[in-house]
């Protein structure tokens, strides 16, 4: 269905692109390195919400567990770093929980290939892992979000009760370098910051591959009529277990550039709230279109901020309000809103793709 | 022995509690299909109003009265629950019928906001609420064994709401009306039922329940504007375990959760404990997604 | 096909987006919005905090969360200390401004807002923190920037940053002395109970030592997950255990939990000893003094103090925030800090952090807890340690104080029992 001649709608997307792309690279230009980090924070963000959109907006899975996919991510970057500021001692915190000796799982990550790897693979794991029971079982919509809520309070009531080998509430925090060059010098600040747009892009070029290929198209079709897929001869279960997987890792890499950017990764980050939050981002930017995902992540925490900074008391007032407004009068969140304004008419033929490919117009995205 | 039925009693104690808390989850979650996050916001508004209550009856009343201030404030509870409620689902949830999933992140937007206004409009720190005398104490079983009367009159609130509910719901002309609009809107409505009225009705009466569970829970814990974060996810999972849509799936699933924990909290410790009944719970959905008690139907989407 | 042109759209948006992240931020000149509410005023034009006629200094404690039930008022102290020091010509001549901050229970956003205030709002100092958590992950970035925190609680210890002043209790100003006093006192079979963080748990790893050393004996050790509600079966584990004392190290929240059901199972104070280091006068109002009659706390500070300065503290505070609020010793320890850190600048001559930290070493203050002096060595300060029991009417009873105040240890040196727990250090 697509064209690949230089219509003016396309030039217009490639200016878009093209200024978007500008916009992220000359950030460190225009932004004091405060702002900066927080622009970096945000973009690391960005990426958990494209690979939540794979899943909600392409596949119907709501998931309310990607903290603690994040949070793996992060741990495993964290460790590196950790043991890279311990210089070869016993990590403060351990010493303090009594630790005679560095823990045999502790051990790998000395080697940052080892930890980037386990930043991707374990999160990828125990999505796959999770679902291919739940998928399996058929477990879908609203037990399977609250499972995943479930695997939230286990995985965090886990990591703050072992203080000893996790860092307990407090996390893993105090990190000095990395590949010897020290994190808070401003040439490190701009290469991650440089690293992560571009992991951002690249994040961005995968998902947009997997939507547009024949296997984004089956998961549409899954998502709008599970059983009609079913029938037809996927195995649905199979295609949700794999972009869960991807989405679990890609959360994986997000967490792991947060540790880089933040400096400090705790259970907290991991727990209910945040993981509530990285859907409402996919919300507000719109679910279904990579682009609204990934905007929608960098929008609100950036109103977070700036709310916050400005009304430190009712700060939450605004953003409770915002969230109620945008889900109730912007089912597809400012994407959607954009795409009212400029293409009202068309709309309605568009937004069935996937699902009138395989058969029927069937349920609305977002029910599960 | 004593520790046993010691051990029995706090397993029912706290079953009653969860059951307590998830009895309206039952209805705005069970029957109607709202996410409703805020549902822990709504036992805090219970919690609230008791604390408001009570300074009422130490500022107008003789202190003879006090003690009855409580008898008061569990229907006080309910109502403005059930009318914050009433206005919640005016503005806003009638919108999200049908978007389960767009009401869990609504009304968490709701819950937000609550909490904020808690936080104004009574203070950041914890509110006091003095137990009222006749409830101090326990019942002495064995040597040893107590107990206590607020932990008895919570299993005995429970007892009552759950009856009244049944009630409603299963023997008058209303709870007719909400099932037949819960089972099948279309036809309800071609019938002259007024579902707009009922789906009203119905999220107050639920929002009411957690005011009741608010106000039974200022006997046990903390009043504060984040107290219903401690709640929500458990009053979801013992709606989710018990089976979506029956009253008596709310009931076991609450058992099922309060006597297992007691037991691993008891043989190992909190944390552990904790971690041991969530992997459970997760165990057990796999093997029976839909709940212990499941709503029987020939859907294949549903 | 479609989708893929208004997504061009958004696309711009998206560029303004990273240009929205960034307003507040160009700070090239222009005032930005971006500096709490009580900037409005101020020209804050550029470059370091003292310019001009004011000098700013951040305030960052949880104001919405779980946290914010303890840390608020906290907050509300440091406020009225820094009123007040205004109200008598400021600083050096200069007006205080203070730059307030959420840090929303969140411990990377307390790193976040730290950060903000370092590199943006160029603060001369920072009061803020209540958990451990938040404190060490604010740390990082204050000794990397080079700030100034002053941290206002009770604390684990084994911990001194060149960047921080501690003015809350380490542990040999709070719980060791506090379970001498209980081997004394009360019997030597202790149960520790604590919520499951780093707090009590370090502090539950010195107390064990220390009962080895002391002739105590452990009857049993619990945690419960933060938040917890149900303590039921922890009293029936306690109650087995049948201990002369528990040792409370539970966190806000869960003590009302605890305290209330630990009186419906029958026990008061008379059966069983309880010492608590979390609970002050602000969390028995939010657990009721009935309910609390005759339990332990162990403290450097309590409302009912007798100094003359906590008379004129407590009218004062009460005359801001109501009659019916309370004063402890985290809201004392904090407005103690905005005093030190003005009289450490008034002897410096200067807000520069390095001349502060200077003048700071040894000097006193007569706080409302009685003298306090800074320890140049861990930046700790000399407390004095009480112990109350809590009356009928909300308020502690002192029972025993050290009477002058302790030299902070933070790595406990001075106790041959603790020489491995500060090991490495």
């Amino acid at each position: 269905m697509q064209l690949r001649t230089l219509t003016p709608q396309r030039i217009y997307i490639l200016i878009g692109y093209a200024v978007a792309a500008t916009a992220l690279f000359c950030a460190p230009l225009y932004l004091n390195d405060f702002r900066l980090n927080l622009l970096a924070k945000f973009l690391a963000f960005a990426i958990v919400a494209l690979g939540l959109d794979l899943i909600w907006g392409y596949t119907g899975i709501l998931s309310l567990g990607h903290g603690v996919f994040f949070g793996l991510g992060a741990y495993a970057m964290a460790m590196y770093l950790k043991l890279e500021a311990s210089g070869g001692r016993l990590p403060d915190f351990m010493e303090w929980s009594g630790l005679a000796s560095l823990p045999l799982f502790w051990k790998p990550f000395e080697s940052f290939g080892f930890a980037v790897a386990a930043g991707l693979l374990i999160p990828a794991l125990l999505a796959l892992f999770l679902g291919y029971f739940t998928f399996r079982n058929r477990i879908k919509g609203v037990y399977f979000t609250i499972l995943t809520q479930a695997l939230v309070i286990i995985t965090t009531t886990l990591f703050i009760g072992q203080q000893a080998l996790t860092g307990g509430t407090n996390g893993l925090t105090g990190f000095s370098t990395l590949f010897g060059t020290p994190l808070a010098g401003e040439g490190m600040k701009h290469t991650l910051y440089y690293v992560t747009a571009v992991l951002l892009i690249a994040a961005f070029v995968l998902c947009r591959f997997i939507v547009k290929s024949r296997f984004g198209k089956v998961l549409r079709a899954v998502r709008d009529g599970e059983n009609r897929a079913r029938f037809i001869g996927y195995n649905p279960a199979v295609y949700q277990m794999v972009v869960f997987s991807i989405s679990g890792a890609l959360a994986g890499l997000a967490g792991m550039l947060f540790v880089l950017h933040v400096g400090i990764i705790s259970p907290s980050m991991m727990g209910i709230v945040p993981s509530i939050e990285m859907v409402l981002w996919v919300a507000i930017g719109g679910r279904g279109t990579l682009v609204g995902a990934a905007l929608g992540a960098i929008l609100m925490n950036a109103a977070k901020s700036v709310f916050s900074e400005n009304y430190p008391d009712a700060w939450l007032f605004f953003l409770g309000l915002l969230f109620v407004i945008v889900v109730v009068f912007l089912p597809k969140g400012l994407v959607g809103l954009f795409s009212r304004i400029t293409f009202r008419k068309r709309e309605e033929s568009e937004e069935h793709e996937a699902a009138a490919a395989i058969s029927h117009p069937a349920v609305r995205a977002g029910n599960g | 022995m004593e520790v046993l039925f010691l051990q029995l009693f706090n397993g029912i104690s706290v079953s009653s509690i969860l059951l307590l808390i998830a009895l309206g989850l039952a209805i705005t979650f069970g029957l109607m299909n709202v996410i409703n996050m805020a549902h822990g916001e709504l036992i805090m508004i219970g919690a609230y109003s008791t604390y408001v209550t009570q300074n009422i009856f130490m500022d107008l009343f003789p202190e003879s009265m006090f003690g009855w201030y409580f008898v008061l404030a569990i229907p006080v509870s309910f109502l403005i629950a059930f009318v914050i409620g009433l206005i919640l689902e005016f503005t806003l949830i009638r919108f999200l019928y049908g978007r389960p999933l767009d009401s869990l992140l609504a009304t968490w937007g709701v819950a937000l906001v609550l909490q904020q206004l808690a936080r104004t409009i009574f203070g950041a720190p914890n509110v006091g609420v003095t137990s009222p005398s006749w409830l101090n104490g326990g019942l002495t079983v064995l040597d040893g064994v107590v107990f206590p009367y607020k932990r008895l009159f919570i299993i005995a609130l429970v007892a009552v709401t759950l009856f009244i509910m049944y009630l409603y719901i299963y023997r008058s002309n209303a709870g007719r009306r909400m099932r037949a609009v819960m089972q099948n809107r279309d036809m309800a409505a071609c019938l002259g039922v007024s579902t707009r009225r009922v789906d009203a009705l119905t999220f107050a009466i639920g929002s009411g329940i957690a005011g009741i569970a608010g106000c039974a829970l200022t006997l046990l814990g903390p009043i504060g504007p984040s107290l219903g974060t401690y709640y929500i996810v458990d009053a979801f999972m013992v709606v989710v375990l018990g089976g979506v849509g029956k009253l008596i799936g709310t009931v076991f699933g609450a058992l099922g959760i309060g006597v297992t924990s007691t037991v691993f909290e008891f043989w190992t410790t909190a944390s552990l404990g904790k971690v041991l009944v969530f992997v459970c719970i997760v165990a057990f959905l796999q093997w029976r997604p839909r709940g212990l008690v499941a709503m029987r139907t020939r859907q294949l989407d549903s | 096909m479609r989708k893929r042109v208004w997504s061009s759209v958004l696309l711009l948006v998206l560029s303004l987006s990273l240009i929205l992240a960034g307003c507040g931020s160009n700070n090239g000149g222009t005032a930005p919005a971006s500096s709490g509410a009580e900037t409005a005023s101020g020209t804050s034009s550029s470059g370091s905090s003292d310019n001009g006629s004011e000098i700013k200094v951040g305030i960052l404690h949880s104001l919405s969360g779980t946290m914010a039930i303890s840390e608020k008022s906290v907050h509300d102290a440091e406020l009225m200390a820094i009123e007040e020091i205004n109200a008598k010509g400021g600083v050096l001549g200069k007006k205080l401004v203070p730059v307030i901050e959420d840090g929303a229970s969140d411990w990377p956003t307390f790193a976040e807002k730290a950060r903000k205030l370092i590199s943006e709002d160029k603060v001369a100092t920072v009061f803020g923190g209540w958990t451990s958590a938040s404190r060490k992950a604010m740390l990082p970035v204050f000794e990397e920037m080079n700030g100034l925190l002053w941290y206002p609680v009770q604390y684990e210890g084994l911990e001194s940053s060149p960047n921080i002043f501690y003015t809350g209790a380490t542990t040999n100003q709070q719980i060791v002395p506090a379970v001498t006093w209980l081997l004394e006192n009360r019997g030597k079979k202790c149960y520790l109970l604590g919520s499951d963080y780093v707090f009590p748990r370090t502090a539950n790893k010195i107390i064990k030592e220390q009962l080895k050393a002391e002739g105590g004996e452990l009857a049993g050790e619990e945690y419960t997950p933060l938040g917890h509600t149900d303590y039921s079966t922890i009293i029936s584990k306690i109650q087995q255990a049948d201990p002369d004392v528990v040792f409370n190290t539970l966190n806000g929240d869960s003590n009302v939990a605890f305290f209330k059901q630990l009186r419906d199972a029958g026990i008061t104070a008379q059966d069983m000893t309880t010492l608590s280091v979390s609970v002050a006068e602000e969390e028995i109002r939010g657990i009721g003094a009935d309910v609390l009659e005759g339990h332990l706390a162990a403290w450097n500070y309590y409302q009912t103090t007798d100094t003359p300065e906590n008379k004129t503290f407590v009218e004062n505070y009460k005359a801001k925030y109501g009659a019916d609020r309370v004063t402890a010793d985290p809201i004392e320890a904090g407005y103690t800090a905005v005093y030190l850190w003005a009289a450490a600048v008034e002897k410096a001559g200067s807000t520069d952090i390095a001349a502060v930290k200077e003048a700071a070493k040894g000097l006193e203050w007569s706080a409302p807890e009685g003298k306090v002096t800074i320890d140049g060595e861990n930046q700790h300060i000399y407390k004095p340690v009480r112990i109350g029991e809590v009356q009928a009417d909300g308020q502690f009873k002192e029972l025993w104080s050290t009477g002058e105040a302790v030299k902070p240890d933070p790595y406990l040196k001075g106790y041959d029992w603790a020489a491995s727990l500060s090991s490495g250090r």
